[in-house]
């Protein structure tokens, strides 16, 4: 084999690798990603039913009920919208009323059918996905974000 | 006065790497011994500035300063001695201030260790070192500074983040840092042979053991980070594909590949630009690391808060080091002489096999990470790129690397038998084969990845130990001579062998855990039961306990396995004072490799509580492998190869020796 061929099949595989990894990258990316979207753009978007997104805001005060074999329903709002969130399992530890969630899950006829869970992970921040979904609908004061 | 003392030494390590960052390269160029050998004293003497602020800024946490800001927002004088110690770098500045410490250490090592480098290639290495680290001093003097006081002490302080109150924090950054910031030596090294336009395989050899420290401590400071997530957040998961987790895979990822392009270059000459391209990579991919958890673009539990100006300052680093890096690689890579010729099957084609799938695997976690990143500053739209895409990527990338990784040593260097190797693998084929039919049984005929991820991981182990067993004889000889055989194999190939058997261990402890992980999440009153595999769990109370700055509702579980109290297990909520904060401490039995793991959800108003509970058979191994990995690269490290012109014992000191 001279030089110029060994050079030749590294470089094919190489490009055959990549390829690959373009291909699974593509094809991963059109199944597996989930958007964000907040309460107004659920409502005003009407997200497809079954559709796997993740919604943000704050837990609406009052909202949270709890049921039988660690039910919890809840409502998300961003100030202007409020989506019911219905889930089972245990949530986080800095999960609370007024507090900032961002859910994952499905709708299902009006009602956010929630498999994730997800609060912020220290009480002086919230997640950055709500700061962004409150500053969209006029509920965001800069005096909250503030870290101090 | 103290944490003035740290500001000012920290100034005073920025005025030193400036002059490091310049007077050895006009050395080197200008061939001035005395200009080159200055950048040893300024590497010494950053370390121990570096250091002085470091211990200033642990001093004022120590005796809970709280006039300095950082100290207040960070501690409380009711935390334990070990945490008011961690909390130093529980925080963006004083972790950023760890950074500088480690990339000072690694700096002073080269110049203390490095006696047997070529002096031109030293000054060179040392001064990139120093740019590094002249960019790093002013992003914390201009945006991090840890010492900034507060006009009116405050009596108590806010607290650590309670999550952050955990012996973790005082293993994961810092070995997590020696690994990342390790890399910096292999990157000034990159850059110095581009600088000087020459590079041979002695270069390898002085790089190999720094990367391969790097590498060591970064794969077990990733370990011990997962291990912490997993019983820290409550969820029983290891690894979450979270973006701060995918910043330290991708180092981890090219810097194995470096590792093994290394090989090559020392061995045969040959991959002299792919090995510098990589050495480039990987610290570059190190950077982004430290950008995407330091910069506050993430929400995690890394990062602490956020400000724009430091991710702008970030960035620019990054681009800087990053851009100026390639661009300098594209002008003066061409110069580099190209070495030994290899077959397609051979070692150096194994290697090249292992360069391909780590890098693209890493590319494909580097596009998984940023992708979201990118789509929300050009689009505004938020998507959320999760484990099912890295499944879908990586995973398969992986198998096939793993599937190759015991044919590589059995290859022979420039030209290789694949025929001879797989008869060699028979035996570890065989043992893999009989594992998938055991576990296809075993599981009912259920056709899961199950079957083949615990084949898969066989042969790996059983490809490790076959090498081992290929090179002493020990089923061919007799046994006195297949131990002296063993006692003479050069430390690198046991080295080798232990890494790659890790890797096998880790996969099983995944496989394990992902398909025979049991779950059970119920709502328990006192007095009652549930099982959970051969366990049964009774929960008889609840007691509140009173830790030093927080308060506790320990729930008491009294274990039973056919009918014997095998143990109790508390997990419990942690309520902190300062902070109002609560959090989950789980609860966790090992038994064997497994565990049964425990944590606490709500307390209900029905006088329940919401337990999650795991059975996790092998889980340990997962973390074991990777330990296993680290145990291997020491004994590598320890090979006289990579010693070979290494300072004698009783030779000459360095002039100034290395502050603690």
């Amino acid at each position: 084999m001279t030089r110029k061929q060994r050079r030749l099949i590294l470089i094919g595989s190489s490009l055959g690798v990549l390829a690959i990894a373009v291909a699974l990258i593509l094809s991963a990316l059109r199944q597996s990603i989930v958007f964000f979207n907040s309460p107004s753009d659920i409502v005003e978007q009407h997200v497809a039913s079954g559709a796997r997104v993740r919604m943000g805001g704050l837990v609406k005060p009052g909202s949270v009920a709890r049921g039988a074999d660690l039910r919890i329903t809840f409502a998300v709002t961003d100030g202007k919208s409020d989506i019911p969130v219905a889930y089972q399992g245990i949530v986080p530890d800095l999960f609370r009323e007024g507090q900032g969630v961002v859910v994952e899950g499905r709708m299902a006829n009006g009602l956010f059918q929630a498999d994730t869970v997800l609060a912020k992970h220290d009480e002086r921040y919230m997640p950055r996905e709500v700061v962004d979904a409150l500053k969209k609908s006029g509920r965001w004061q800069e005096r909250e974000g503030t870290q101090k | 006065m103290i944490p003035e003392l740290g500001h000012y030494s920290l100034v005073l390590a920025l005025a030193l790497a400036l002059i490091q960052s310049v007077a050895p390269l006009i050395g080197a160029r200008a061939n001035d011994s005395a200009l080159m050998r200055l950048s040893n004293s300024t590497a010494l003497m950053q370390f121990a500035f570096v250091a002085l602020a470091f211990g200033a800024l642990a001093a004022c946490y120590l005796t809970s300063d709280f006039s300095v800001a950082n100290v207040y927002e960070n501690s409380h004088s009711r935390m334990p001695t070990i945490y008011k110690f961690t909390s130093t770098w529980g925080n963006h500045e004083g972790s950023m201030l760890l950074w500088v410490l480690i990339l000072s250490l690694f700096g002073a090592l080269v110049a203390a260790f490095g006696l047997n480098l070529p002096a031109t290639l030293k000054a060179n290495v040392l001064a990139v070192q120093a740019w590094v680290a002249s960019a790093f001093y002013l992003f914390i003097l201009f945006t991090s500074n840890p010492f900034l006081r507060l006009a009116d002490a405050p009596f108590e302080g806010r607290d650590l983040n309670p999550v952050l109150q955990d012996p973790g924090l005082a293993i994961h950054p810092p070995l997590l840092y020696l690994g990342y910031v390790g890399f910096s030596i292999a990157f000034s090294f990159a850059i110095a042979a581009l600088i000087e336009g020459r590079i041979d395989a002695a270069w390898a050899r002085f790089v190999r053991p720094w990367t391969l420290a790097a590498w060591m401590a970064l794969t077990v400071g990733i370990a011990m980070g997962s291990y912490w997530a997993y019983y820290e957040l409550g969820w029983g998961g290891w690894w979450f594909w979270d973006p701060v987790e995918n910043a330290s895979l991708m180092p981890w990822l090219a810097g194995t590949a470096l590792l093994h392009s290394a090989v090559v270059m020392e061995k045969r000459n040959a991959l002299k630009v792919w090995t510098i391209l990589l050495a480039i990579l990987t610290f570059s991919l190190s950077l982004i690391g430290t950008f995407l958890v330091r910069s506050g673009v993430l929400t995690s539990v890394h990062a602490f808060a956020n400000d724009p100006t430091r991710g702008i300052f970030i960035l620019g680093i990054l681009v800087l080091f990053i851009g100026g890096a390639l661009a300098l690689f594209a002008w003066r890579a061409p110069l580099l002489k190209q070495g030994g010729l290899f077959a397609p099957v051979s070692r150096e084609g194994a290697l090249v096999f292992n360069n391909l799938f780590l890098t693209t695997a890493c590319a494909t976690v580097l596009v998984g990470t940023l992708y979201p990143l990118a789509l929300e500053a050009l689009t505004g739209e938020k998507i959320s790129v999760g484990a099912p895409f890295f499944n879908l990527t990586f995973g398969p990338l992986f198998i096939p690397l793993l599937a190759a990784m015991p044919f590589g040593p059995l290859l022979a260097w420039k030209r290789g038998d694949l025929y001879g190797a797989a008869q060699r693998l028979m035996a570890a084929a065989g043992i893999a084969l009989v594992a998938i039919a055991v576990t296809y049984v075993a599981e009912g005929g259920d056709v899961t990845l199950a079957p083949f991820g615990i084949g898969l991981a066989l042969f790996v182990m059983g490809g490790a130990l076959t090498d081992l067993v290929e090179r002493t004889g020990v089923f061919r000889l007799p046994f006195p001579a297949a131990l002296g055989r063993a006692a003479g194999l050069p430390r690198s190939v046991w080295g080798t062998a232990v890494a790659h058997f890790g890797i096998g261990l880790t996969l099983l402890g995944i496989v394990s855990e992902t398909h025979w992980a049991a779950e059970r999440i119920v709502a328990l009153k006192p007095e009652q039961s549930v099982v959970i595999r051969h366990y049964q769990l009774t929960f008889d109370g609840i007691i509140p306990r009173e830790g030093p700055n927080y308060r506790e509702q320990a729930a008491k579980f009294t274990v039973r396995s056919g009918g014997e109290v095998v143990g109790v297990m508390m997990p419990s909520k942690r309520t902190f004072m300062a902070r109002g904060s609560t959090t989950t401490e789980t609860a966790l039995m090992t038994h064997g490799l497994g565990q049964l793991y425990l944590s606490l959800g709500d307390f209900n108003a029905d006088g329940s509580i919401a337990v999650r509970i795991y059975q996790k058979p092998l889980v340990l191994l997962i973390w074991l492998g990777a330990v296993v990995m680290m145990l291997g690269g020491a004994l590598s490290l320890s090979d006289r190869r990579l010693r070979v012109g290494a300072p004698k014992p009783a030779g000459r000191k360095p002039a100034l020796a290395p502050a603690e």
